[in-house]
């Protein structure tokens, strides 16, 4: 952390997005994490999408539970709607939200022990009912704002700072995310903006349960040898299966790949993803595939990251409850209050 | 591209884009940074030791500094570095006690010094504590050069100019007042060791048009008219006054009139006013003080009657640009103009004048008429003479002869012990780390965003009332801090450390310009162009540093880093270091004869 606020002065050639906003006006308050965080290159991420998106930052809203990564709303994104809710309580509070309010894009922010632990329950529901949000948990294997307690996503065999080995199973966030019917699956790296960038642009125009596990070194309890969430051990057992262009509308892409690796899914909302396959055998439309796959390489220590199962066409918790488009916060009494005849016609075919 | 060499002493001196951009490269942010914290005495001090008239300068200085100020690339306006200088100077208590002390033995050298502008002025403060003997020649009965005979009261006091001349003259060199060289030969035949000319460049340009004879009474060459003015021989001037021309001298010529009785006086440029060779502020101040300025008409005719000046006629004209983008200027076809008018001054240019050297002792002269002159030595084809300030390369400023007195007294210095001058002698640096805690530095790293302040004048018409009375106040002392503020603190480096960083992107996060990018290196064009913002400055450099664990490299782009140190707050390796690069210039002394 700093103390000092991020002086206003920027770069005289800031660029401006379809909205006129420059990067910076995606900025929330200056961060209170340690110097070096992952979980900071992750809010700088995030920034850096919804510039690209060009979404305006009131339209979004933003909820987390307890943790350094659940403090991170607080830094990006400024001007948005946020919740800063009770330990692992994030997922229902967002689906309530979201209930209330279908128009607002959602971005719930998650820690490993938000998640994986307290709130493993919560996680579960909201993506079984596909909700229509980006769920990101900034995975560092322990928990961080309580000073490093090996979290549930912790390797077995894995050493703590002080040279404790774990000696419980993981919890794989991706592979229960595959199970539990989330629509879009991906992992990355807080250290790797190329990839994680255009990940998130993607699970934000995703029309269902979009999740993200976003490995997120904690520089003050874990990234010391014998970790396996520390940069060092990241960025030398990264397996990207696949890179990822997001294109809205007619923009063209002119980067060039070898014919035959290149795959392009067009989303419901009209932007299509183009994959490059890094991995040959890596299919992302197959579900029990992609488990199969991550499985096998996990147990062979390696960190598969990319894009790792998507849905084209998802159903999201609102056409699954038959809601009305109007938000329900727009309704006033004339459309939410069936009225005493109402009842007496449900009461009746109850008899 | 290859790594950055930041053990060359130039590449962090040029990311301190003031310092490098003075002349007498004067340590702009250290002597700011003591001005914020009320030391203005050490200030002054640091300014006396590079640029010899500090107080002068802050009043006068063509300021080459605020143009290159990184301030003005990040924001509108750049630091108001010259009106701080003056702060220092204003505010500073008696600096009698910090400055050298005359020789007490003398080094058993002698060197002549022509004229005693500051130029000759700076040689003789280098040189004379050094145990030089020193005798300067000065035609005028003061010794200042046109600091005194040219510069109008308004803009400096005299006390300000007898004050710092007064410093070297306390270094009791042989004073010669109103001796007029009229012969360099018989100079040399004194035996001196070295001479220096510093008789600046005397000249004013005239111009002769119909009328010019018969009017003469009342046209005047600007240079000549404003010493007269200074040294008391003329004291008032008509009411409607014109000024040809568009440098300083003609915007010194109007704001002089102004105060002499001139109730209606105009300036009167050929040119367009954009192209005027007038500072924009001098162009502002003169415009404040009523004086209108008239462009694109050329001078035709003098308009006289009996005997006496009734006026002016002018052509008028407009600019046209040729295939090569050379300006031309062509008659309208409009009628010509005519200004009535009690007196003319003629502002159109100053030129050098060498009669008094001959031409067979040695010295080359070139088809200008100019000496050829070595520009890092100063000396003359003649290498025990040497030339600077305005005599050397022409008409320039304040701070270039003092820098160029620096730079003739090392040659001196070196000559006098056998050593070649031409080897010149490295700058003194020291590079500090600034670091006092996690998030502490000893330099205030919070970036003011406040806009640049405007030094408060006296009311209009009291200046105008009395020539003596300096127009400008100066900033007070709570002015003066928070102009301060505004400096960026560019001397303090960012310095990266590559087998520190573990490629966690805090700086590049953090950064609030942009700087930073790490990414597959590649040749600088290419890579200028895939930085996080397109590094677009080509006369700022690129800080490249190899080394890193993914192979990848770190690029900077030094234009418009805040020094801010949020990189280096973040970093949780120490990989980025915030440290202050104060350089010195060297001079006269045992230290610029330490390289051989
Ligand atoms: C009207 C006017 C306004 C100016 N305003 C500014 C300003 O605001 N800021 C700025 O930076 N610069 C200004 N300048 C320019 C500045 O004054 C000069 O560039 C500077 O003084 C040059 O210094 P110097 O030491 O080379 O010579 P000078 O200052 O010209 O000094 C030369 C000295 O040599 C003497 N001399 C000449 N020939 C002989 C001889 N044969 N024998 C004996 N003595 C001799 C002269 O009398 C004079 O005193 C201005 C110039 C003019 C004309
Ligand atoms: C109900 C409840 N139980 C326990 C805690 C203590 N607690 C605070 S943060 C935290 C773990 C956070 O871990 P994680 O979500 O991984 O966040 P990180 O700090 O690692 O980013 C715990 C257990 C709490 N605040 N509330
Ligand atoms: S404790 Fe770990 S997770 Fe928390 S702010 Fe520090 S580095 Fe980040
Ligand atoms: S900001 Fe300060 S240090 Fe930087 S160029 Fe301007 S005056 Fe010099
Ligand atoms: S000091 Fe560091 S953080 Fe501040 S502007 Fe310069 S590079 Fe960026
Ligand atoms: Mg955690």
């Amino acid at each position: 952390m700093t103390y000092l606020n991020k002086p206003v002065l920027h770069h005289p050639k800031l660029k401006a997005n379809a909205l006129g906003l420059t990067h910076r006006d995606y900025e929330g308050k200056v961060s209170t994490l340690c110097a070096g965080c992952g979980h900071d290159s992750i809010s700088a991420a995030i920034i850096q999408a919804c510039w690209n998106l060009s979404l305006e930052p009131h339209r979004i809203a933003k909820l987390s539970g307890i943790g350094c990564s659940s403090k991170t709303p607080d830094y990006f994104l400024g001007p948005a709607h946020g919740f800063n809710s009770v330990h692992g309580r994030m997922p229902s509070v967002l689906t309530g939200a979201n209930l209330a309010n279908r128009e607002l894009i959602y971005l719930g922010v998650s820690g490993d022990g938000d998640s994986a632990s307290i709130g493993l329950g919560q996680f579960a529901h909201s993506l079984r009912r596909g909700v229509n949000m980006l769920y990101i948990v900034e995975n560092n294997g322990v928990y961080g704002l309580t000073k490093g307690q090996f979290s549930a996503t912790a390797d077995r065999g894995s050493a703590s700072k002080r040279g404790v080995s774990n000696s419980d199973s993981p919890i794989d966030m991706v592979s229960l995310a595959l199970q539990l019917g989330a629509t879009f699956i991906a992992r990355s790296f807080s250290g790797d903006k190329t990839q994680l960038v255009p990940l998130i642009e993607a699970a934000i125009l995703h029309k269902g349960a979009a999740f993200i596990d976003c490995i997120s070194p904690c520089i003050a309890f874990n990234n010391h040898p014998g970790s396996t969430k520390s940069f060092d051990y990241v960025r030398a057992h990264n397996e990207a299966v696949n890179t990822l262009d997001v294109m809205i509308g007619r923009e063209t892409i002119t980067a060039d790949y070898a014919p035959g690796t290149t795959r392009e899914i067009v989303q419901h909302d009209g932007s299509t993803l183009r994959l490059h396959k890094l991995a040959d055998d890596y299919d992302p439309t197959d579900r029990t595939a992609a488990a199969d796959y991550l499985q096998r390489r996990h147990a062979k220590g390696e960190v598969v990251t990319g894009l790792l199962y998507l849905d084209p066409a998802p159903r999201d918790l609102h056409a699954g409850l038959d809601t009305v488009e109007t938000p329900l916060n727009r309704l006033g009494d004339a459309e939410l209050i069936p009225g005493a005849k109402a009842i007496e016609r449900i009461n009746a075919a109850l008899r | 591209m290859q790594a950055t060499d930041i053990a060359n002493p130039d590449y962090f001196h040029k990311v301190v884009d003031c310092q490098w951009a003075c002349p007498a490269h004067t340590p702009v942010p250290e002597y700011i940074r003591l001005i914020a914290a009320g030391r203005y005495t050490d200030a002054y001090m640091i300014n006396w030791r590079s640029n010899v008239f500090p107080g002068v300068l802050g009043r006068t200085c063509d300021r080459p500094c605020e143009p290159a100020c990184r301030r003005g690339r990040v924001e509108k306006a750049p630091v108001a570095i010259c009106r701080l200088k003056r702060v220092a100077a204003d505010k500073k208590d008696d600096v009698r006690a910090y400055l050298p002390k005359p020789a007490k033995q003398h080094n058993g050298k002698r060197v002549a010094l022509i004229g005693a502008g500051p130029a000759s002025l700076t040689v003789a403060r280098d040189l004379l504590p050094l145990g030089y003997q020193v005798t300067i020649y000065e035609q005028d009965p003061k010794a200042g050069g046109m600091i005194r005979s040219q510069i109008p009261r308004f803009r400096l006091p005299e006390s300000v100019i007898d004050e710092e001349v007064g410093y070297i003259l306390g270094l009791e060199p042989e004073l010669r007042l109103g001796r007029r060289v009229d012969s360099l030969k018989a100079v040399l035949a004194e035996g001196y060791d070295a001479v220096f000319v510093g008789c600046g460049a005397p000249r004013g340009r005239d111009l002769e048009i119909s009328g010019r004879k018969e009017a003469a009474a009342n046209i005047h060459i600007g240079i000549d008219w404003l010493s007269s003015v200074s040294f008391g021989h003329v004291g008032k001037i008509g009411k409607r006054v014109i000024v040809l021309g568009g440098g300083n001298t003609a915007m010194d010529c109007c704001r002089t009139s102004r105060r002499l009785g001139g109730s209606d006086v105009k300036v009167v440029v050929r040119s367009g006013f954009e192209e005027m060779k007038a500072s924009p502020w001098e162009k502002e101040d003169a415009m404040h003080e009523d004086i209108p300025i008239l462009n694109y008409m050329v001078p035709k005719a003098f308009l006289h009657k009996n005997g006496r000046l009734t006026g002016m006629s002018f052509e008028k004209v407009r600019a046209e640009y040729d295939t090569k983008g050379r300006r031309n200027l062509v008659p309208t076809g409009e009628p010509d103009v005519t200004i009535e008018c009690d007196d003319v001054l003629v502002a159109v240019g100053q030129e050098n004048a060498f009669p008094w050297i001959e031409r067979d002792i040695g010295i080359e002269f070139d088809k200008w008429n100019m000496p050829k002159v070595d520009a890092a030595t100063m000396q003359s084809t003649l290498p025990k003479v040497l030339f600077g300030g305005d005599a050397a390369f022409g008409p320039k400023n304040i701070i270039w002869a003092v820098a160029h007195g620096h730079e003739a007294a090392v040659s001196i210095d070196r000559m006098c012990a056998g050593l070649n001058p031409s080897q010149r002698p490295a700058p003194a640096v020291t590079v500090m780390s600034q670091k006092m805690g996690i998030h502490e530095w000893s330099y205030d790293n919070d970036v003011s965003n406040d806009a640049r302040y405007k030094v408060p004048l006296r009311p209009k018409a009291e200046a105008l009332g009395d020539i003596k009375l300096e127009v400008e106040l100066g900033f007070d002392a709570r002015l003066g801090f928070a102009e301060a503020a505004r400096c960026l603190n560019c001397d303090v480096q960012t310095v990266f450390s590559a087998s520190a960083c573990i490629e966690c992107d805090a700086c590049v996060d953090i950064c609030p310009m942009d700087c930073i990018t790490f990414a597959a290196n590649g040749e600088e064009k290419d890579l200028r162009a895939r930085l996080t913002a397109p590094a677009l400055n080509p006369t700022q450099d690129i800080y490249l540093q190899t080394g890193l664990k993914t192979g990848r490299v770190m690029a900077k782009d030094e234009d418009v880093c805040l020094h801010c140190g949020l990189c280096a707050e973040r970093c949780p390796t120490g990989a980025w270091d915030m440290q202050k690069y104060l350089l010195h210039t060297t001079q006269a002394g045992h230290a610029c004869r330490s390289s051989r």
